[in-house]
């Protein structure tokens, strides 16, 4: 039986009624749409995330993200525990980068209560915020690289640095990433003479990894080709819609919380604020790239000089802690963007509204927009570069 | 950056009845906040984006505020005629009693922005709206069609608070799956019963069964009236 003889009988339509919308084909395919739904186990979606994806060939003509596959209310669990209690479920929420995530809830509650941090609980912050904002760079870009199919090698060096990050943060905090390191009013424990020894040697180490870094990636010919040019974010858009950290100033708006708060001591340290003029994929990871380079530039001169006393302020209150009514927006430069907290006391011992801002979530508003008439393969790289972790967008 | 006041005193000359009301935040952070009427919401938000001087063009933080109605109990002195019998003569006497009442303040729903300014490197202005009550009068004007950012936000509050925002391009649930009723991050909401399931339900099983057949019933009828998505 030849194959030409082989029946093939007419498959039933079962599609839902209104998929085949005619203002969604383009002109030039065979008018056909075909619906994908990518994730929620989709590899590249870096958790439990779906895009519901029409294609037109390979071209994407509508991407709808779908949320909440890891939604576990995090608001409401904080709102009935004490602001205490909610301090180690923060590292929960972007668990790549837990100490920023301390940080801004600490600062909010701060604000909150007008608390203030001893001189060197800041300096602390600042150099394991910035140690953070490190590992949190190099990890994005390796994922980013593995996306378009570099299986190994960028991420396997950006995991070595990442380990020995990890070991730091071990040694102070008792733990690799749920650190649960900050309080109000300064920092669980001191660091001691040792730790911030090791810590300058392991940063002296960074500055010879960014360069064999970039010299394996700047300029590789597919690297390239994939990402300049793809997915543009103007940056008028960019704004609007609340877009946040590296891809923000990837599309060339110069807006970094530490220089505009000048939130803890940053106002003390000398760095640049990096900015894309294109707003692509390469942009946005040239601007990670030189941004861990700011990284150690501001490691550098916190470590020079750790000033000595206390990590936490005496007067702090721990134990029947209950801020007068009120309320406070606390915000930080998060490696991901914009991390905020909204709290609202009402004279209790739990907060009465706990709100974060999570910056994956609203920089994924404008995903569509940017994969728009790009391929399939494209959509992938795109949404790399956005860098999100689940744990903070579904919360 | 200006005052409180002064954005306030600049809204009004810009637009005229705004009906814009300054609430003050008692806490250390001074983050104080105005509260704008629905109905002048959308064109104050146009305004605070293209006025030269404020330029509030990012929009950071969208969220929703459940606040239930209240049960207030005072006590009030209230005179009253008493006929009282003294000496064996029945008298009206005047007397002084102190009671205790109760009235019920009605609740609402408030959404809270949380503006900055990307080009003159301002803020935080935080703008407040309130809902009529919390069941069927829960409409808000979206401001997504000023500020994109709160595209994704104003759906989350539309899916845990349940305010309905009137104007938004896409108003769906964010977090919580379509089937799902009920709001979650109200301050009365009671999880649903996950008692197993048993063909002939009785005593305490059917107590727990009953009770929530009515939660579901109850948050039906709200939904009736809100639901448009």
């Amino acid at each position: 039986m030849s194959l030409a003889e082989t029946k093939i009988e007419k498959r039933q339509d079962v599609r839902p009624q209104g998929w085949n919308r005619p203002d969604l084909i383009a002109e030039s395919g065979d008018g056909e749409l075909l619906e994908v739904a990518m994730g929620p186990h989709h590899p590249s979606t870096h958790g439990v995330f779906r895009m519901d994806v029409a294609l037109d060939g390979e071209r994407v003509v509508r991407l709808r993200p779908v949320f909440g596959y890891l939604h576990r209310n995090h608001e409401k669990i904080a709102e009935g525990q004490s602001y205490l209690a909610s301090m180690p479920f923060t590292d929960r929420l972007d668990y790549v980068c837990p100490i920023t995530n301390n940080w801004a809830y600490a600062l909010a509650v701060e604000k909150l209560t007008g608390q203030e941090v001893p001189e060197r609980a800041e300096y602390l912050r600042v150099i394991l915020g910035e140690l953070t904002r490190f590992q949190n760079h190099a990890s994005t870009i390796g994922f980013l690289i593995q996306e378009m199919g570099a299986s190994g090698t960028p991420l396997m060096y950006a995991f070595r640095e990442r380990e020995k990050i990890l070991d730091l943060f071990e040694e102070l905090t008792g733990a690799r990433m749920m650190v649960n390191y900050m309080r109000f009013g300064g920092c669980r424990v001191d660091a001691t003479p040792g730790w911030l020894d090791r810590t300058r040697k392991v940063v002296a180490g960074f500055s010879g990894f960014v360069d064999e870094f970039e010299q394996l990636l700047r300029s590789n010919e597919i690297l390239m080709a994939r990402c300049q040019g793809v997915g543009v974010l103007k940056a008028e858009l960019a704004v609007n819609a609340g877009v946040s950290g590296p891809m923000l100033r990837a599309s060339g708006v110069n807006y970094d919380i530490r220089k505009v708060d000048g939130y803890g001591i940053y106002n003390r340290f000398k760095f640049r604020v990096p900015l894309g003029d294109h707003g692509d994929v390469y942009d946005r990871f040239m601007i990670r790239l030189l941004e861990m380079r700011e990284s150690i530039t501001i490691l550098n001169q916190a470590l020079k000089d750790v000033p000595g006393g206390p990590v936490m302020d005496p007067k702090a209150r721990l134990r029947g802690f209950r801020p007068k009514p009120g309320e406070a927006y606390g915000r930080i430069e998060a490696p991901k963007g914009e991390l905020g907290f909204y709290l609202i006391s009402d004279g209790g011992p739990n907060p009465y509204r706990y709100r974060v801002r999570p910056p994956s979530l609203i920089n994924l508003t404008v995903l569509e927009d940017m994969c728009l008439g790009h391929d399939i393969a494209d959509v992938v790289l795109i949404f790399g570069s956005v860098d999100i972790v689940l744990g903070e967008v579904d919360r | 950056m200006q005052t409180i006041e002064e954005i306030k005193s600049a809204i009004e000359a810009a637009i005229p009845g705004a009906g814009v009301e300054i609430v003050t935040n008692p806490s250390p952070s001074g983050q104080h906040s105005l509260r704008l009427a629905p109905e002048c919401a959308f064109a104050v938000a146009t305004f605070l984006r293209d006025d030269a001087e404020l330029k509030l063009d990012f929009l950071s933080n969208v969220t929703g505020v459940d606040w239930p109605d209240k049960e207030i109990s005072e006590k009030v002195k209230v005179t009253r005629a008493v006929t009282k019998t003294v000496d064996g003569v029945e008298q009206s006497v005047e007397e002084t009693v102190e009671e205790t009442r109760k009235r019920t303040e009605p609740g609402y729903l408030e959404a809270v922005y949380h503006l900055y300014s990307v080009g003159k490197k301002h803020g935080p202005v935080i703008l407040k709206m309130r809902t009529v009550n919390r069941t069927d009068q829960v409409e808000l004007p979206s401001l997504t069609p000023v500020w994109r950012s709160a595209e994704f936000q104003e759906r989350e509050v539309f899916d845990l608070y349940g305010i309905v925002y009137t104007g938004h391009p896409d108003l769906r649930r964010l977090l919580m799956w379509k089937e799902f009723k009920d709001h979650p991050m109200r301050r009365d909401y009671v999880e649903p019963d996950d008692f197993e399931y048993e063909p002939t339900a009785h005593d305490e099983v059917l107590k727990r069964a009953q009770a929530q057949k009515s939660r579901d019933q109850r948050s039906e009828i709200r939904d009736q009236g809100s639901t448009t998505a």
